[in-house]
């Protein structure tokens, strides 16, 4: 019986503690950080857009909050992205349209969609600060001459998915395997 | 008869010295120093001036007149604290080719015969990585095709490289920043280093290259993309023409997804030292202990 609770003491204490002693130990000077700081993207912005300001056609007084088909304009956009619980509203705000907000509430502009789209994606977004999901263009040893893209330079906001492209020429194979 | 033995051997002697001394009086300056110089690694300072300004005056006739003013030939060494490293997405790489093209601009790769350093590999996904069973020839309309993954393959930059033993001349070796160069003025193209890789990284120049004048890309390095002569081996440099100008790799910057990612690897801020220390990341044919300094991870 005092086996058995010795045993029960070993594994309901002493078993998470040495789990926790080995990841302690895991850090060593130089280990790369895991969260990055924000790029600066200054000289960077989202994909043009045709339209813009959206304040232009969007009046607050007039807007209407309610989840339809939207018939008068912006037909074309078809939502794929987790359209069955998400539309326009959730990203774009009703009383500001010339900017997004976040779950919060927190109005940012379009220069900053990263950080609603990181607000789902957060893994994504940690890899991206750190260069490492998407493209960086210029020099690999100075970060202030790199060129970054932000998601929705990429990623189609309303769907987001890659599309297939057409691939470049089949190289020329040697006779004796044609 | 020992009085005859050395008479002979003087004779013989002053025959090959004079006849040296006429062939190299009868060559140009250029003939002689690259015919009576040691390999590009071996060569002191001046001697690399040297040879990179004759090679530059030379290598300038081969592009149009209105571009011979761009081109630039250098032969600048490894920076110091650097080691280079290559990472690559794979779950990411859709199998476009636009790096294969990128490379052979970039790198002046023969167009006609064709040589690309860059080999994309399409292969099931039901079999994993298997190569018995990979096609680089996949022709289609529109990639990624559905159930297949792309491996694209060039240069693994091995630490412990089977080309750069297999070589009897030493033409291909280290750099300190861990890219194996070929110098093409020292291949004597017996192609020993194309049986040793185990990539298909190697390629033989079977014929002179062709390359338009106009597409030649102007900006030079001697171990990395100056016009090869016939008869040469060549393979990636990880373009050493930018990298070593702080420049990443043309397939770094072509690439549509962002799946190459590229490197010092002694900086611990440093992409490819994230992806090692945070991804899965494995090497291609790890059982041979070539130790590539080429990096394949799932980024999802």
């Amino acid at each position: 019986m005092r086996h058995t609770a010795c045993l029960l003491v070993l594994v309901f204490f002493l078993l998470p503690a040495c789990r926790e002693g080995r990841h302690e130990s895991s850090h060593f000077p130089g280990e790369v950080p895991y969260s990055f700081p924000e790029p600066d993207l200054s000289h960077i912005g989202p994909p043009e857009m045709e339209m813009f300001p959206c304040s232009d056609c969007h009046d607050p007084e007039t807007a209407d909050p309610e989840r339809r088909q939207l018939e008068m304009a912006h037909e074309d956009i078809v939502l794929e992205h987790d359209e069955e619980h998400r539309w326009c509203l959730d990203c774009h705000d009703l009383e500001n349209r010339d900017m997004l907000h976040l779950a919060s509430g927190e109005l940012i502009p379009f220069e900053k969609s990263y950080r609603l789209c990181g607000q789902c994606h957060g893994d994504k977004y940690r890899d991206w600060k750190a260069g490492v999901h998407g493209r960086r263009t210029g020099h690999w040893d100075d970060p202030e001459q790199q060129q970054y893209l932000l998601c929705a330079n990429c990623h189609s906001p309303h769907s987001p998915a890659f599309k297939p492209i057409q691939p470049k020429p089949v190289p020329h194979a040697p006779e004796v395997t044609k | 008869m020992s009085q005859t033995a050395t008479t002979r051997r003087d004779f013989l002697c002053v025959v090959a010295g004079c006849a040296a001394a006429a062939t190299a009086a009868g060559c140009s300056d250029l003939t002689h120093t690259r015919w009576f110089r040691s390999r590009f690694i071996e060569l002191s300072p001046d001697q690399k001036e040297r040879i990179l300004a004759e090679l530059l005056e030379e290598n300038r006739k081969k592009f149009p007149p209105d571009k011979q003013d761009q081109v630039v030939l250098s032969g600048k060494d490894a920076l110091p604290g650097v080691e280079f490293g290559y990472a690559l997405d794979i779950s990411r790489c859709v199998g476009c080719r636009r790096c294969v093209y990128a490379c052979v601009d970039e790198n002046n790769q023969s167009r006609d015969p064709q040589i690309h350093w860059i080999r994309v590999l399409e292969m099931d996904k039901e079999r994993g990585i298997d190569f018995a069973h990979a096609n680089p020839y996949y022709d289609t309309d529109q990639v990624p095709r559905e159930d297949h993954f792309y491996l694209p393959v060039a240069c693994q930059q091995c630490r412990n490289a089977p080309c750069v033993k297999s070589c009897p001349v030493g033409a291909t070796w280290h750099e300190e920043d861990g890219i194996v160069v070929v110098d093409y003025d020292w291949c004597i193209g017996c192609r020993c280093c194309m049986a040793a890789c185990p990539y298909g990284a190697r390629h033989f120049n079977w014929a002179e290259p062709n390359v338009p004048a106009e597409d030649l890309n102007p900006n030079l390095h001697y171990l990395g993309n100056r016009p090869r002569p016939k008869g040469v081996v060549e393979k990636c440099t990880f373009c050493i023409q930018r990298t070593r100008n702080g420049r990443y790799p043309a397939c770094v910057e072509i690439c549509p997804v962002g799946a190459r990612k590229f490197g010092n690897l002694l900086d611990p801020n440093s992409e490819v030292r994230y992806v090692i220390e945070h991804k899965r990341v494995y090497v291609l044919k790890a059982e041979l202990n070539t130790r590539p300094r080429f990096y394949y991870f799932y980024g999802v």
